[in-house]
């Protein structure tokens, strides 16, 4: 295949697939394993200092707070990022563990510009910064489901966003026209927060799925935290609703309110007040450091986190969800 | 005759917008003006107005304001709540026929940045949130319609990175480049004026000014050469009834107005 132009960003992480199979084959338990946990003990267990991590969904929305909280709080450090995750990624941003970052958006958006993104890949902080759109990024992550290393798209072609990525524009074999390639994205670790899971892992989603189902099969491990902790009979009852199957996971952590301040459809609604804090605290490097302890340094784990954020609160974001 | 109501220039850009969308047409929606516009076309002329959103809601009712483009409003009464893929997808089967982007610049083929200001890539001088889903919808959808502030500022004659594609380096180069053809971007709303792209050069054409804006106005701040063709029209205020609908119906709790 001619290759036209090639982009000068950085892959992350060559895309492997054989090994990925070899992975998944001797890696991946195909028993029924309890793998209920907590934050702390999933997070110690399969992040790791340098290791290539990603989380699903977007902005405020179904993101794994929880578990990126317990994250800074163990202070891993050289964090590789593939990201689309908005308000974990400017958590770790803000701790400054991020070494090397694969970006689409990071942004507040109606809050604005992220100030942790700013400082952290302005002062060169952050050392390498490969750019993709969102489409481009979960087709990564597709190519890595399909197990080829890479997959043909019809985006980023022609822009500066193609130049400073890791893709290649290629001759198409069939047709001669110019089309982009994506290579695929194979994580260390992935981290999603559904509504509801099985001990083994079976998971279930409501409203969009983002790219739950993409990601969640490019993790060598996967991390998944659950509003709710379901017996398995629901989950057989209705198989169809089944986003992530037991296999491809490796920690189930029980986190009620686990999106919180963000939000989880159906069931609570997002804190624009504490979000607004969050906002304005990020804005300096002090401001960043005193948010980090107050929320998570100073608190032991989640369930202390809820405690202090109170039960008023929680239940007023319950109570702000609008319904079908 | 009534009175000319009073509006400011959020609402303007909101009304000016919203009448570009015609009825039963699929439209991609980012987070801000677009929504807004969206929902005020829903509730105007176009309530078969299909609002898509990236991350999977399709066809929402969009009965209050989405304030990411993720959440429950954005697939409230939709036809179907899928994922970031199927959306994209779509997109790219030729299913969606406008999209709306923004952007901190854009030059004189309607090329975008919202990743970087300043000469260089990394470390840049400022770093802003970069592509997300906009190089898709610029790449694949049939129609762009640009929504932007309007400075010299921000229409530059060289960006400091193409984020997003407009008609690249002019005739052809979506084409060459392995764009899909006959697609490209179609309006700018700008806080001055409305604005096209010529059939042939694919260079920015000035269509018509906004209420109290002149053609010398809309040159000045431009940083490149417009194309003034010998009518230009005026845009009108936004109507009372548009007013009404926007400020009591779409975003009652001023989100953004």
């Amino acid at each position: 295949m001619h290759v036209i132009e090639s982009g000068v960003g950085e892959l992350i992480q060559y895309p492997d697939l054989d090994a990925f199979r070899e992975w998944n084959r001797d890696k991946k338990s195909r028993a029924l394993v309890d793998k209920v946990m907590t934050e702390q003990e999933a997070i110690a267990r399969f992040v790791y200092d340098g290791c290539y991590i990603g989380t699903e969904l977007y902005g405020t929305v179904r993101c794994p707070m929880s578990l990126a909280r317990e994250v800074v709080r163990q202070g891993k450090q050289d964090l590789r990022v593939a990201g689309q995750g908005v308000e974990e990624l400017d958590l770790w941003l803000g701790a400054g563990l991020v070494k090397k970052l694969d970006i689409t958006y990071i942004g507040l958006e109606v809050y604005g510009t992220s100030s942790a993104l700013r400082r952290a890949v302005e002062s060169g902080q952050v050392e390498s910064v490969v750019e993709w759109s969102n489409g481009g990024i979960t087709w990564r992550f597709k190519a890595t489901s399909m197990g080829v290393p890479f997959i043909p798209v019809r985006s980023m072609l022609g822009t500066d966003t193609f130049r400073y990525s890791a893709a290649k524009a290629v001759e198409c074999p069939f047709t001669g026209k110019t089309i982009c390639l994506l290579p695929a994205l194979i994580l260390d670790v992935g981290l999603i927060h559904v509504h509801r899971a099985d001990r083994y892992g079976n998971a279930q989603i409501e409203g969009i799925s983002g790219f739950a189902f993409e990601m969640s099969r490019a993790c060598k491990r996967l991390i998944v935290s659950a509003e709710e902790i379901v017996d398995t009979e629901e989950i057989r009852r209705y198989p169809d609703r089944t986003i992530i199957p037991y296999y491809l996971v490796d920690a189930v952590v029980h986190a009620p309110f686990g999106s919180y301040p963000g939000e989880m459809v159906y069931l609570y609604e997002r804190d624009e007040e504490q979000l607004k804090e969050w906002v304005e605290a990020f804005q300096t490097e002090e401001g960043t450091r005193a948010y980090l302890d107050k929320y998570i340094h100073s608190l032991a784990n989640h369930q202390e986190y809820l405690e202090f954020i109170g039960r008023d609160r929680l239940e007023a974001v319950k109570a702000a969800v609008e319904g079908r | 005759m009534m009175d000319q109501p009073e509006y400011n220039a959020t609402e303007l850009l909101i009304c000016i917008a919203a009448r570009q969308m015609p009825d039963a047409v699929t439209a991609f929606i980012g987070t801000g003006i677009p929504m807004l516009a969206a929902s005020l076309a829903q509730k105007m002329h176009a309530p078969n107005l299909v609002a898509v959103f990236e991350f999977g809601g399709t066809g929402a009712q969009l009965k209050r304001l989405p304030r990411a483009v993720g959440e429950s409003r954005t697939f409230y009464r939709a036809v179907i709540a899928s994922g970031i893929c199927d959306v994209m997808e779509t997109a790219a089967r030729g299913f969606i026929d406008y999209g709306f982007l923004g952007g901190a610049q854009i030059d004189a083929y309607g090329n975008l940045n919202s990743t970087i200001i300043g000469p260089r890539h990394h470390p840049p001088k400022v770093r802003l949130p970069g592509s997300g889903g906009a190089n898709d919808v610029g790449s694949l959808c049939w129609r762009n319609i640009i929504i932007m502030r309007h400075d010299a500022r921000r229409f530059v004659p060289k960006l400091d990175f193409v984020t997003t594609p407009g008609y690249l380096s002019g005739p052809g180069a979506r084409e060459a480049a392995g764009l899909p053809p006959e697609t490209g971007p179609y309006r700018v709303v700008s806080t001055l004026a409305l604005l096209d792209f010529h059939e042939e050069t694919k260079r920015m054409r000035l269509l018509a000014t906004n209420p109290g804006v002149t053609v010398e106005q809309v040159i000045e701040n431009t940083g490149f050469e417009l194309i003034i063709p010998a009518q230009v029209g005026q845009n009108e205020p936004p109507t009372a009834e548009e007013l009404h609908i926007l400020r009591d119906e779409v975003d009652p709790e001023r989100f953004y107005i």
